[in-house]
């Protein structure tokens, strides 16, 4: 009796919250949390989808850092090399760009923004026709036909198909592409900072933009610039597919432009390892976690 | 002496942060941005041109950047066609839209209605929910590709039409920014209305939902980004050909497994890139300014 006259009070009182939050609630659990969780457990079993997941302890571990050659020769270096020039570049070239554009007036300001922000709503399947005609190994190539007419080079290069030459325009292509709701963020948090704030720090010394940079404009929007990290941390990551498309082919030429997501791909849906598959999953989501608490070390606001 | 033109140009107000007017200072940052601008929309602007060219321009050699003779042969092109496996391109064209729409609308509706809860409602769990979506704000779909298919095949969602939408809507970016934007309004507001004898119903509907139109409008874009440009769950959940999205049938045109298609083909898959991407510049042009003022809330603590 008593029970159920607190659980009626407990409805009266949070039963209102609870159902306004059920449809997100239910859907997140369904898509985010269960998918996170069944990575998780997969990845310490063999299983080939036929039969049913076999625990096998460590072993995808194991064998993915003592045995596969290809990710710790090709996967793994390409998505460091990738993640670190991508993450941090396209990051620092937002903010950059986000603190130019704040000193300028309103209608240059959103035209430039406009113009900065637009590849970022490109998708890959849209872009290929692109990048496939602009980086064509032969001589009607726009980029081939601009180098053979400066005698740049002395035949067609075969841009997308060449290990040498894979990473670079994944990376060009990627950090091109870079712009995206954090610079949107950092925009608005510049121009949201009190500009009595500039005042005080002139009056106190502060006479150069560097300084003014660093000790006025950053501290005072940790949060978007916090924001900011935690979205190119995510997009970095989920870029991976770009050297498959532009390549065409997964695995990507000898390995070049191979990241870990392709990784996945190659275990998971061509060779049907998904519990291999998984533990390479649950490794990508741990890098992941690991740049983003470093993010969180850099700007946590003190409170 | 100073002449009066250089006088308006620069003035205190004009200098530093959120300036009013032009001011010499601001030259360079016009010299460094006008070369890169240009640069960054070299890629855009050749979805247009291209899209545009008669074959002979499209062959050409040397190869031409800008269309001279435009035409609309390849979207006429596009659209009599049919793809291999018989489904005409309206089809996909029309299965994106319909799933944009509905992924677009339900998505305001779930994440509001959890945002408002989070935002203004008081109850047990509501900073541990909050912390867990901050968290998930990292969440990378791509990685739990694999778990989703077996939770989706499961569900018995594998090729239906929910697929498409369903895992969408759970969006930790949407949640976050509609609660921090929600916070902005004050909860005098919402007493106020109690007082008066508003349910909660009616406080979402009447007060809530009105004064958050900013931050709906973000959630839109976003949600539509990544609705329409989607062809990764037609190739991985989907089976049925008139299931697919145009981004998906997009992605076959440019398949290099289809060699011959990719010479024949290049025409449409550039009118077919236009259609791709118009939508979104579109959509943000319209809604930029309501963006903006989403993300001034944004900041992440």
């Amino acid at each position: 009796m008593l029970n159920k006259l607190t659980i009626q009070k407990w409805l009266e009182k949070e039963g209102s919250a609870y159902s306004f939050l059920a449809m997100y609630a239910l859907l997140f659990i369904v898509f985010i949390i269960v998918p996170v969780l069944v990575a998780f457990l997969l990845s310490f079993t063999f299983f080939d989808t036929i039969q049913f997941p076999s625990f096998i302890g460590l072993k995808n571990y194991i064998v993915l850092l003592t045995q596969d050659d290809i990710f710790m020769k090709y996967v793994l270096p390409n998505t460091i090399q990738f993640a670190l020039i991508v993450g941090p570049g396209g990051y620092a070239l937002s903010f950059l760009l986000a603190w130019m554009l704040a000193q300028l007036p309103k209608l240059p300001r959103t035209l430039f923004a406009l113009i900065l922000y637009s590849p970022s709503m490109t998708s890959g399947v849209a872009m290929t026709v692109v990048w496939k005609t602009f980086f064509s190994g032969d001589q009607n190539g726009y980029l081939n036909s601009f180098l053979l007419g400066l005698n740049a080079i002395p035949e067609p290069i075969q841009w997308l198909q060449s290990p040498q030459y894979l990473m670079t325009i994944m990376i060009l292509v990627t950090l091109w592409s870079s712009m995206g709701i954090g610079f949107l963020a950092m925009l608005a948090g510049i121009l949201e900072i009190n500009p009595e704030l500039y005042e005080a720090a002139s009056l106190d010394g502060i006479n150069n933009r560097l300084q003014e940079i660093f000790y006025i404009t950053i501290p005072s929007m940790k949060p978007q610039m916090l924001f900011g990290a935690v979205m190119a941390i995510v997009s970095t990551f989920q870029a991976g597919a770009i050297g498959v498309i532009l390549s065409g082919a997964n695995p990507t030429p000898q390995y070049a432009g191979q990241l870990i997501v392709n990784h996945i791909e190659d275990y998971g849906f061509l060779r049907y390892e998904m519990g291999y598959a998984a533990a390479v999953s649950v490794v990508l989501l741990m890098m992941v976690l690991f740049f983003t608490r470093l993010a969180n070390r850099l700007f946590a606001s003190e409170e | 002496m100073r002449t009066n033109w250089l006088g308006r140009f620069s003035g205190v107000h004009n200098r530093g942060i959120n300036p009013k007017g032009f001011h010499v200072s601001q030259l360079k940052f016009y010299v460094i941005l006008l070369p890169l601008a240009a640069l960054m929309l070299l890629p855009i602007i050749f979805i247009f041109s291209h899209a545009f060219k008669p074959p002979d321009e499209l062959f050409a050699y040397p190869p031409r950047f800008f269309v001279v003779n435009p035409t609309f042969k390849n979207f006429t092109d596009l659209f009599s066609k049919m793809s291999n496996s018989g489904v005409p391109v309206s089809r996909y064209l029309f299965n994106s839209i319909l799933i944009t729409v509905v992924t677009v609308a339900a998505s305001i509706v779930v994440s509001s209605t959890a945002a408002y809860a989070l935002s203004k409602k008081r109850f047990g769990l509501k900073k541990a929910l909050f912390a867990i979506n901050t968290i998930a704000l990292m969440f990378v779909p791509i990685a739990v590709t694999i778990p989703r298919f077996l939770i989706i095949n499961n569900l018995g969602l594998l090729d239906t039409f929910l697929v498409h939408i369903l895992p969408g809507l759970a969006m930790p970016v949407g949640l976050f920014l509609i609660k921090q934007f929600i916070d902005g309004i004050p909860d005098e507001v919402i007493e106020a209305a109690q007082i008066d004898g508003a349910s909660d119903i009616e406080i979402y509907w009447r007060i809530i939902l009105p004064m958050i139109r900013p931050a709906l409008a973000t959630i839109a874009i976003l949600t539509f980004q990544a609705a329409w440009n989607n062809a990764d769950i037609s190739s991985t959940y989907i089976n049925t050909e008139s299931l697919k999205t145009f981004a998906f049938y997009l992605g076959t045109l440019t398949a290099t497994s289809t060699g011959a298609n990719a010479v024949a083909g290049q025409g449409i898959a550039a009118a077919a890139s236009l259609i791709m991407f118009l939508p979104n510049l579109v959509i943000f042009i319209f809604l930029q300014s309501q963006v903006m003022s989403t993300m001034s809330h944004s900041g992440l603590k």
